[in-house]
Order: structure tokens, then C-alpha cells, then sequence
């Protein structure tokens, strides 16, 4: 059933490895896996206990990523508590992983633990913890799964391709991004940390439900100041294969997996790069 | 020690969600005094760290430093005018997931703590009665079944500090009762046994010469209460229809499971024996499927009920097998209609309102959590559901083929996984057994459990790795009856011996009896070879899941259970599972007369057409499917919500369970009650033929339907009652046999009546969920039913009868008719295969069925889920004797009926495909938005805007 967690060496791969982090509560790791795969790359699902006890694991990748899920039940508030375990105990190979130029990728829950454990938009201050910018109740106040266009809103960030608008899903009832003054949000903005922008299919900002959770500025996903560490809430694992699509059966077989190039982009600036 | 207490609450200048929503329930409930609430969460934690520690853990771990404030102690309130502090507190043994939680990372922290508790704290800003406050309190802020209110400033509930059980053997002498004193014992002691089976028992005990302990009688009446046994089901029937006398010796053996046996398809690997119906998938991985009710829960604490339920029946497929991984769940609600004013509703029911928004809640939430997606299902209004609402959660796992059978043996050990053992729950098996009461809130609130599905995660998690590295023989869940019927259930063929002190609990103070009979969530039993211990203990331990050695499976055929080393059950598997006394049942049924209503013919069906839209029944249920997570796992093809505006009504969902592969399943359900009131066997016909029209739709295999029975009936005892449960078990047999379905699961919930204070009682309609899965080969040959291009032509495929007999529009008039649908045994299935092959071909652009509200709400459905009009002509629509008035061709709700659209060019090939089927085109797709409906004579009998159309549609469930 594919729930091994250590694959056998496969000489015809190529050498980009991901690691997709496991926890309790997560569950969209499989999935997750299966779209870095089809990008190219070699994937280890790990729980985080066996990363504790061992933190150089992580120095065999090049791609880390948080996946979507319940995290600990989003007991607290969404991420908190997988956040919390990464702040003490993930925080140093963390930092040490990005700053060896290599990519970490948080979709959904795993969006809201980069910014509750600091990492997102970690602009401001060494320290990693969570400080002006947080990911909470969608003004709906439940748990909402729809389609949503995003607009890339940076040239910085290597999972993106300027300008092409994605299409894709979201599911959460925790993903209004909040700045927690105008000033922060300025800085978002003039420091190029959003990443994406809910919009229509015309490329418009809008109210609900084009903006699906009331994020402010539209935000749908932030990046760092390096562009290698990405957020978002939506799910670009759940785009990669054209049945996924929500209109698949109208579109005559014209479909673009919107979900892979987030996948393919990763994979390609990691050959690319080490 | 000190307790620490920790508020958070909304920063000034960020909106406080949850209070906006409260205030605006508030405001529903006719109190206009309110100007906000202000709500906060509230942890309670008891640990030794100082201060300094305090003040990190409220500002690292517990606050969102950006739109919330912390306050370490409690803090005043703000405005003492007019402002009421409300804060609700679980009551003690009450699971707390949140707290468990918070425990775990305060470790990480470095600050472990000895206790947590969390709660919520209200803050109502205007002037308030009494009984208004008393009001809020009940109806918004809590379940007084799990929850306590506690007011303004007071302090907050003791800490619970249960005192350690000490042992004592408790018996309970029945061997000298008189049988009047046997049925006392029955109902004193909540056992819900009968007189003959509290005979049958007394007389075992006298054969040994002993009376039973306490345990010995509660294992016995969980083992054979109505909700594990089916003893209703499996009796003896002596029935009479309309005068013509019926005799069964087991009415489920002679209907559902035989058509699965006469049928015996190859592709069935389990059926009926195992915790779900088991089918082939493809060479290597079998799918399984089991559909549950959890509906007494439910009534009293719609969330922690209906979150359970879907808890539950996850660890069905979970411990099917040696294990399926869950890819699925499905839904089916009844409901009271939720529009009722609050004095309309007897005493002791919740608002339908709140069932309903308390059940949709509570799926969610375990469902989500679980990371399984809810892909189906159905929402049923009636009042007659007031008082005992129903809910069927269902989920479809998939497994290895060569893992579809357990393999327990002498020798090997008896291992709980998973949560804890609590006081949740005791006597949920017995409970559901029998009628609700205005009284039952209060007397049976211990029967709720509250679900945590991140224990239940975790434990997926880990039996998946175990069960892939074949670590262990068997498997299978803690349900009703909890450790009793799980560990009972494994060792009946061979006999087990339990040591119950070593049942990890969460609390001190549990008698053996309650360790025992405890329905506390999240738990798996399974039997391990004692040399895989060390390793499978390992596996759960690396993820925090905690597995006990509880006992060993034995061969003398006995259950034996141990506390401290004391022998306190000793009976043989034998009597336990067979023992139970065979029911005798009587049932009747007269068809009743009925008459059809002579309305007179109208000139123009659209303001018809718009208020069917608008019923409960027909209305779209957006507002619930969007809560659902339904494409986590990645395997959504077609999902519930289908169209241009991804916003109409699919059919049937359909899931890749494996992501390398295009195999699919399709996942669908059929059910009517009101067809019941004029004949259950059509009603069950027409459910099973409306789950079969589904999967078509989509473009599933035919010759791979599996089905699923789920009865939920009223008191059985009255023979009228229970005789229209046997008209509807013939049908099961019949439909099974006719379209070559076998049945593959199935459950029953019966006695769902309510006895009103005043004496009356409120019984659900007959109600029978069939919910049915195919195959379909390729998900990219898959189609939807929104109509997808102007000029395409507009078809229908099968006969419309004059059939209105309980249909939408007599509804919709007031009257209930004659004429119920019935279905033709012969075309439907040959329609059915036609239709798949023809979309098989790629030749049908959109499918959908005709079904409540008949043809002119599938063509509306149609139209405004495509963006697209609809324009049609009557007159060739294929049409039986006696229909010629065009209310009957628009609203009738005959079964075996679907509109297809076809591009022109493949017009040919269809009606080669559809040979000796009954066709007609009737129209075509066009790019004006409008659904236009001419009849026989050329005259316009439908003309609106599919907006129009649309909004009617999506209005009434528009929460």
C-alpha cells in the first residue's frame, strides 16, 4: 500500500531527493509524495520522531516539505503544536538546510506551521519565531474546500512561474493570512513576500468566494526573503492529473495539471543547483 | 501544584469570528438585546513551573501573537453593566483532545505539565433575562449531555481526581426470579433483554450451578442486543400481505443474503462476515465497503454523535481483513424539517436546525481530520425524523487481496491499540436497541463519546506499517460493545482470556465491568504471534500510539475474563453467540387504499418547477458538501459538486483509490422514504434502482454493482410495522437479483420511535439507505451531468408512467396519492447496461437521473449546471398508458429514467447501443439560459432562466 517509508535504491532516478515530514494528524503526505515523484524526485516519507532523533537525516535532501493536514487535531490553533515541535527541536537543521540554498515547501497545515514557527515571511529578525504575520479563522468561520485562481505576485521565488495564473484547490477552515498592522502588510508587499493572490478567472482581486477565507491582500501563499521557502494554503498535489480537474469532463481533454509546475519548478532549479 | 489559568482572546481592531456567529445565532433565536460577543479560549493547566514559565507558555505556545491577547489568570470583565460571562466547561471524563495536546507540547517546551483542561468563555455584551441567558446557554453555548455552564465570575469546576477503583465481585442473582422479576432486572439494569432471553439465560446459569457476575450479564446483553446481533432481522417471520400468509425462518438468510448467494459472483471475497463486504478491485488490491447509523448518539449530542459515527464506521474497513486503508466516506442524513419554530418541537429533542448543524459539524470535523475524503451522500427532511434523527456514515477502504481473511490462532495475544479506555459510551450497544424518550437526554447522556481522530490517525498510521510488514493475524475494531464485542467477536471460535487490569484507562476508577463494556473511541484490537510482539510494539511506539497485551486467544472455546488475577467471566463462546433465543415475529401488511387526487391541469408547471427546487429535499446541499473535505488523498475524478460554476448536483462520486492507477470506483446511493408510506417494497425498489441510475450516470461497470443495506425502522414489535420491513426485504432480494447486485453488507437500526411526554410517539418513516460502488475501468472515460454544448441533442432513456404516487408535486399539493413508481424488473437492468455501454463508447456528453422532482428537475439540474438552456418538445417523450397530462410527464418520479445529451454525430451509434430500449429525443442544448418545456400540443408548459432556476435551487440551504 505504499506506506513504506524507505524506498530501495533505483538506479534510474535522479539524485533530487524530498523529504515530506509526518506527524499526527497529517494526511496529505501520500499524495504529496506521488506529485514529487512524478516531477522526478526520489521521496522519503518521515515521521518527525525518527528527524528528532536523528537530525542529519535531513542533510540528504534537498526539498523538505510540510504537508497538508490536521497537525495534532490544529488543536490550539492550526499548526501550533507542530510548529512548536519544530521551534525546538527542527529550528537549527531547519535554518541550516536553507541556508545551503535548498528548498522547503509548507502546503497548508504545513503553511500555517512555517508562520507560526517563524519561518515565513522570516524577514525581519534571526530569531525564528512567530511575529507580525499569522494564518487564522476564515472569516466564513468553517472549513471550506473549492477552487480558487492564484496570481503569482513575486519573480523571486523558485517554485513559480511569473505569470501564470494556477488553478487550484483549497481546504481549510484556518487560512486567512493577517498582517497585524498596515506597516507589516506594506512590507509584504514592497519586500515582494506574497507568492500568490487569490483572484477570478480574470485575474481580479475579489471578495468571497474569489478570496475564499478573507485573507488580507488576497494572500494566498508567502515567500522568504531567498525565495527557496514557499507557503501556501491551497494544493497543488491535489493538480496533477487532468481528472482532478473540478471541470476535467467540459474541457475536452485541454488540461494543464496546474499543481505539477510547483513540483516541476522545485525539481528543476534543484538539478539545476546542486 | 498550582493550576494555571491562560484566557485568550480577540486582539482589539481583529474580528472575533466565533462571537460574530454566536451573535448572529443569538440574534436567530429572537433576542435582539445583544450588541457582540466576545468569546475566549480558556486552558486550565495544572503544572509546578513558575510565573516566568507561564508567562512563555501563554505567550510561545497558547496565544497567536498577531490577532489575540493573553492573559495569565482570569481576567475581569471589562464592562459590568450589561455584560454576562458565560464559560463552558466539559464535564469531568469527557475526552479533551485539545488538552491532550497542549500536554504533549508543553513537553516539548521543557514545562510538562500534571493536568490540562480547556474550555470557552462568553462574553455577552447587553441586557439579558434569566431565562434568556438560560436559553442561550441551551440552545447555543452547550450540550448539557458533555458540557456544564458555569456563570459570571465563578469559580471553575474542581479538578477531577477520580478515587482508584477497589475490587469487589459483584453478582446478580437471577436464577430464582420469577420471569416478571427477570424483566425487572432487564430494565433496572438497562440490559434491554427480553423475557425469553433472561430465561435463556437464567437457565445456562442453573446448568452451572452459579449466578452470573456483573460482567457475565452485561457481556451477554451487548452480545445479543438487537445493534450487534439483528435478531429482528434474523427471526422467524409469520406475515401476512393483503390477506396472503408468508412464513420465513430467517428473514434476512431468505431476502438480502440470499440474492448475494444465488448470484455468487466470483468478484465477491467476503460478504457479510467480516466487518465490511469485501470485493475485488483489480489483480492485486480488493476495495471494501460498510455503512453505519449512528443515530440514538446523534439525537442527544448531534456533534460528538455524528463525529463518532464517522469514527466509528472508519475502523470498520480498518478491521476488515487483516486491514483496509480508508479512501472514502460517504453521509446520509435525516432530519426534521429545519424551519420549525422551537415551540413546535416536543420536549427532549433538539432543533432540527441544530441536529443538522451539529451532525454536518461533527462529520466534518472527524472526517477532515482523518484525511479521508466525503465523496457522497444525501440529505432526507420529514418530520417524522424530529425525534430520532438519522445518520449513516459510511466509508469504502481498500486492501491487499491476499490480506482479505484474519488468521487468528491459539497462542497468540490479544493487543488493544490506540486510545484509551474512559467511562465513554458504557452501554451504547444496549442503548441504541431501544425507543427514545422525552427522559433519555438525561438518563442515557453517559451513552455519547466524544471522538479525538487524531488518536484514530495515529493508530491508521501504524497498523498500516504493521499490517504491511505482516506483523500481526488479526484485526478488528472497538465498536458498540466496545472491548466485550471486539475481543468476543475474535474469540468465538476458539476461546480467550483477558486480564482487564492491564486495559490502559484514562482515568483512575473503573470497575472491571466498565473496562470491559466501555465504548471509548479509537481503539483496534488485534492478535499478534507472541515472537512479532517486540516488533509491533516498536512500530507504534516510534509514532506515540500505545499498544497493550491485554490477553490470549485459547482453544476451550470460553470467555474468560481476570481482574488482579480474579476470575470474574467464565461463560462458553457457544452459548454467547449462539445462545441468543430465535425471534419470532409477526408481521402484516395491507396495501392501503389510496386514491389518486384529481387535480385539474395547469397552464403553466414553472412556478411548480421553482418551489420543487426549493424543497429541503431537492435544494442543493452546497453548504454541507463544501465543509467536507472531498479531494484530500488526491483521488477525486468526479466530485459532488459538478458543472461550469462547479456548483450543480453530480450523481455519483467516483475516486481513484491509487494515484498510479486510472482504476476507479464510483461510490453512489439511493433512498426514498416517502414512497414508503404507499408501498416499501417499491420504495426499496426504487432505492436500489436509484443507486444503480447513479453509478450509470457517471459511467460505472454494471456488472460489478455491489449493494448495501441499511434499515432504519420504527418499533418492530408492531406487526404492521415490522411487515413493512419485510416488504422491503423482498424487494432487496428482488432488486439484488434483477440487476445482478449482490448485497455485500448491511446493518439495521431499529425501535426508532420517540415517546412524546404527552404519551404519543413520533416513528420514522420506513426509511432503507442502499448505497451501492462499481468499477469504472478508466476515470478519464468518465462524464458528468451538466449539459456541456449548445446544439447537443437532449434524449431520455426509459418510459415516465403516470407515477406521481408520492412524489414532489403531490407533496408540493398536499396529498401523497396512489401511483407509486414502480419499476420494471426486466428493461430497467437491460436499460441501465444499454446506457453504460453507449457511454462506455464516449457517445453521451451528460447523464443524469430522473428522480425526485422527476423530468423537469433533472432537465433543469442539466441546464444550469452546464450554463447552458435546455429547450424541449413532449411530444415524443416515451411514456406508458394513462400519462398523458403534462404534470405527470414533468414531475412524475418513475424509476429507470435518465436524460442524456448526445453531440448529433453520434446520434446513430447511440440508438444502436440503446436498441429495443425506450428512447426519445425530446429537445436539445442551446446557448440562450433558458429552460423551455413545450408539451404534446406545442404549448409552453415550462419557460424560466436557469439563474432563476438556480437560485431557487441553492436558496433554502443557503446557511
Amino acid at each position: 500500500m505504499g506506506q513504506g517509508e524507505n524506498r530501495e535504491e533505483d538506479a534510474n532516478m535522479t539524485d533530487v531527493k524530498a523529504i515530506v515530514l509526518r506527524a499526527a494528524g497529517t494526511n496529505c503526505d501520500v499524495e504529496t509524495q506521488h506529485a514529487l515523484e512524478l516531477a522526478g524526485a526520489r521521496v522519503d516519507r518521515v515521521h518527525i520522531n525518527s528527524l528528532i532523533r536523528n537530525l542529519e537525516l535531513v542533510d540528504a535532501y534537498q526539498i523538505f516539505v510540510m504537508p497538508g493536514g490536521f497537525s495534532y487535531g490544529d488543536d490550539v490553533a492550526a499548526g501550533k503544536i507542530l510548529a512548536n515541535q519544530v521551534m525546538h527541536h527542527l529550528r537549527d537543521a531547519l535554518e541550516r538546510f536553507v541556508e545551503q540554498g535548498k528548498l522547503v515547501l509548507g502546503i497548508c497545515n504545513g503553511f500555517q506551521v512555517l508562520v507560526k514557527a517563524g519561518l515565513l515571511p522570516g524577514a525581519t529578525a534571526s530569531s525564528h519565531t512567530q511575529e507580525d504575520v499569522t494564518i487564522t479563522y476564515n472569516d466564513s468561520d468553517k472549513f471550506e474546500n473549492r477552487w480558487v485562481y492564484l496570481a503569482p505576485q513575486t519573480d523571486r521565488c523558485v517554485f513559480i512561474e511569473p505569470g501564470r495564473r494556477l488553478y487550484l484547490t483549497v481546504g481549510h477552515g484556518e487560512g486567512k493570512v493577517v498582517a497585524q498592522d498596515p506597516s507589516v502588510l506594506s512590507r509584504l508587499q514592497s519586500m515582494r513576500h506574497i507568492a500568490f493572490q487569490y483572484v477570478d478567472a480574470q485575474g481580479r482581486e475579489g471578495g468571497y468566494p474569489v478570496n475564499p477565507n478573507g485573507s488580507m491582500a488576497s494572500i494566498a501563499g508567502l515567500t522568504d526573503t531567498t525565495g527557496r521557502i514557499l507557503g501556501l494554503m491551497p494544493h497543488p498535489e491535489r493538480f496533477v492529473h487532468p481528472t482532478q480537474h473540478p471541470r476535467w469532463t467540459r474541457m475536452n481533454g485541454n488540461i494543464e495539471c496546474d499543481g505539477r509546475t510547483i513540483f516541476d519548478n522545485a525539481v528543476k532549479y534543484v538539478r539545476g543547483h546542486f | 501544584m498550582k493550576e494555571w489559568r491562560f484566557e485568550l482572546s480577540t486582539k482589539t481592531g481583529f474580528t472575533d469570528v466565533h462571537g460574530k456567529k454566536i451573535l448572529q445565532e443569538i440574534s436567530e433565536l429572537g433576542i435582539a438585546t445583544i450588541s457582540a460577543v466576545e468569546t475566549a479560549r480558556v486552558y486550565l493547566v495544572e503544572a509546578g513551573f513558575d510565573r516566568a514559565v507561564a508567562e512563555r507558555v501563554g505567550h510561545e505556545l497558547l496565544v497567536d501573537p498577531v490577532c489575540e491577547v493573553v492573559h495569565v489568570g482570569r481576567r475581569a470583565s471589562a464592562n459590568n453593566g450589561g455584560a454576562t460571562q458565560i464559560e463552558v466547561h466539559l464535564k469531568s471524563g469527557v475526552t479533551d483532545p485539545v488538552a491532550e495536546s497542549v500536554t504533549a507540547a508543553l513537553v516539548d517546551m521543557g514545562a510538562p505539565c500534571q493536568n490540562v483542561r480547556t474550555a470557552h468563555k462568553y462574553t455577552l455584551l447587553g441586557q439579558l433575562s434569566e431565562s434568556e441567558i438560560a436559553l442561550i446557554c441551551q440552545r447555543i453555548l452547550s450540550n448539557d449531555c458533555i458540557e456544564t455552564c458555569i456563570r459570571g465570575e465563578d469559580g471553575e469546576p474542581p479538578s477531577p481526581h477520580a478515587l482508584p477503583y477497589e475490587f469487589a465481585r459483584v453478582e446478580w442473582p437471577l436464577r430464582a426470579l420469577s420471569a416478571g422479576q427477570l424483566v425487572q432486572m432487564s430494565k433496572e439494569r438497562d440490559l434491554f433483554l427480553t423475557q425469553v432471553e433472561m430465561e435463556a439465560i437464567q437457565t445456562y446459569f442453573q446448568g452451572l450451578g452459579r449466578d452470573p457476575t456483573d460482567v457475565e450479564l452485561e457481556t451477554l446483553a451487548q452480545t445479543w442486543s438487537e445493534h450487534c446481533v439483528h435478531k429482528t432481522l434474523k427471526s422467524s417471520v409469520d406475515m401476512t400481505i393483503d390477506g396472503r400468509s408468508v412464513t420465513f425462518d430467517n428473514l434476512l438468510k431468505e431476502t438480502v443474503f440470499r440474492a448475494t448467494q444465488e448470484l455468487a459472483k466470483e468478484w465477491c471475497i467476503s460478504v457479510f462476515s467480516d466487518n465490511a463486504g469485501v470485493v475485488e478491485f483489480d489483480e492485486v488490491s480488493a476495495l471494501c465497503f460498510k455503512v453505519e447509523t449512528h443515530n440514538h448518539p446523534s439525537a442527544l449530542d448531534p456533534y460528538g454523535g455524528a463525529a463518532t459515527g464517522i469514527g466509528g464506521v472508519i475502523r470498520d474497513p480498518m478491521g476488515t481483513g487483516l486491514g483496509a486503508k480508508p479512501v472514502a466516506n460517504t453521509d446520509v442524513f435525516c432530519f426534521g424539517e429545519p424551519d420549525r419554530t422551537l415551540a413546535e418541537i416536543p420536549k427532549g429533542i433538539l432543533h432540527p436546525k441544530r441536529i443538522m448543524k451539529g451532525v454536518v459539524s461533527g462529520v466534518r470535523d472527524y472526517g477532515n481530520r482523518m484525511g479521508i475524503p466525503t465523496v457522497n451522500g444525501a440529505i432526507y427532511f420529514d418530520d417524522r425524523y424530529l425525534g430520532n434523527p438519522l445518520v449513516f456514515c459510511g466509508n469504502i477502504g481498500i486492501l491487499d487481496r491476499d490480506k482479505c481473511f484474519k488468521r487468528t490462532q491459539a497462542g497468540q495475544l490479544v493487543i488493544v491499540v490506540g486510545g484509551r479506555t474512559g467511562r465513554d459510551g458504557i452501554h451504547g450497544a444496549t442503548f441504541s436497541s431501544g425507543e427514545m424518550t422525552h427522559e433519555h437526554d438525561s438518563i442515557f447522556s453517559h451513552a455519547v463519546q466524544i471522538g479525538n481522530p487524531i488518536v484514530e490517525k495515529k493508530m491508521l498510521d501504524v497498523l498500516l506499517q504493521a499490517n504491511e510488514a505482516g506483523l500481526y493475524e488479526g484485526i478488528t475494531d472497538c465498536g458498540a460493545g466496545g472491548l466485550s464485542s471486539a475481543i468476543g467477536e475474535m474469540g468465538a471460535d476458539l476461546g480467550v482470556e483477558v486480564d482487564l487490569e492491564q486495559a490502559p484507562l484514562k482515568y483512575a476508577g473503573l470497575s472491571y465491568t466498565e473496562i470491559w463494556i466501555s465504548e471509548a473511541q479509537e481503539r483496534m484490537v488485534i492478535a499478534v504471534k507472541p515472537e512479532n510482539l517486540e516488533a509491533i510494539a516498536a512500530i507504534f511506539a516510534a509514532e506515540n500510539v500505545e499498544s497493550t497485551v491485554v490477553g490470549r486467544f485459547t482453544s476451550d472455546k470460553k470467555l474468560k475474563l481476570r481482574y488482579q488475577g480474579q476470575l470474574v467471566c467464565d461463560i462458553d463462546m457457544d452459548f454467547l453467540h449462539e445462545g441468543v433465543p430465535k425471534f419470532a415475529r409477526k408481521g402484516v401488511w395491507n396495501t392501503p387504499s389510496l386514491k389518486e387526487p384529481r387535480l385539474p391541469e395547469k397552464g403553466d408547471y414553472t412556478a411548480d418547477l421553482c418551489k420543487i427546487l426549493g424543497a429541503y429535499n431537492v435544494a442543493s446541499k452546497e453548504w454541507v458538501i463544501r465543509q467536507y473535505d472531498h479531494e484530500v488523498q488526491g483521488g477525486s475524478v468526479v466530485k459532488p459538486l459538478t458543472g461550469v460554476a462547479n456548483d450543480g448536483p453530480s450523481d455519483a462520486a467516483v475516486v481513484r483509490p491509487k494515484l498510479a492507477s486510472d482504476r476507479a470506483v464510483a461510490v453512489s446511493c439511493g433512498m426514498n422514504p416517502l414512497y414508503g408510506d404507499l408501498d416499501p417494497y417499491w420504495m426499496a425498489l426504487a432505492g436500489i434502482d436509484e443507486a444503480v441510475r447513479n453509478l450509470v450516470c457517471v459511467g460505472a461497470r454494471t456488472d460489478r454493482i455491489a449493494l448495501l443495506d441499511n434499515f432504519c425502522w420504527g418499533n418492530c414489535a408492531k406487526p404492521e410495522v415490522f411487515g413493512s420491513l419485510v416488504r422491503a426485504a423482498q424487494a432487496c432480494y428482488d432488486g439484488a437479483i434483477a440487476y445482478g447486485a449482490p448485497f455485500i453488507s448491511g446493518k439495521d437500526s431499529l425501535n426508532n420511535e420517540f415517546a412524546c411526554e404527552d404519551g404519543s410517539t413520533i416513528s420514522i418513516p420506513p426509511t432503507l439507505l442502499i448505497s451501492a460502488m462499481s468499477l469504472v475501468d478508466d476515470a478519464n472515460q468518465c462524464i458528468t451531468m451538466d449539459v456541456k454544448a449548445g446544439g447537443n441533442l437532449i434524449l431520455v432513456v426509459g418510459q415516465t408512467h403516470n407515477e406521481l404516487g408520492g412524489s414532489h408535486f403531490y407533496k408540493l399539493q398536499g396529498e401523497l396519492g396512489a401511483n407509486v413508481p414502480k419499476l420494471d424488473m426486466d428493461m430497467a437492468p437491460k436499460t441501465a447496461r444499454a446506457l453504460a455501454g453507449a457511454i462506455g463508447q464516449g457517445l453521451v456528453a451528460s447523464c443524469h437521473d430522473c428522480s425526485e422532482g422527476g423530468l423537469a428537475v433533472a432537465l433543469a439540474e442539466m441546464a444550469f449546471a452546464g450554463g447552458l438552456g435546455i429547450k424541449v418538445h413532449l411530444g415524443d417523450l416515451p411514456r406508458g398508458p394513462g400519462c398523458e397530462g403534462a404534470a405527470a410527464q414533468l414531475f412524475s418520479e418513475s424509476n429507470a429514467r435518465y436524460v442524456v445529451e448526445v453531440a448529433p454525430e453520434h446520434l446513430d451509434a447511440f440508438a444502436t447501443c440503446l436498441e429495443g430500449i425506450p428512447v426519445g429525443q425530446i429537445g436539445s442544448v442551446v446557448e440562450a439560459q433558458i429552460l423551455r418545456v413545450q408539451d404534446a400540443s406545442g404549448r409552453t408548459v415550462i419557460e424560466a432562466g436557469i439563474d432563476m432556476l438556480k437560485s431557487r435551487w441553492q436558496a433554502p440551504l443557503n446557511w
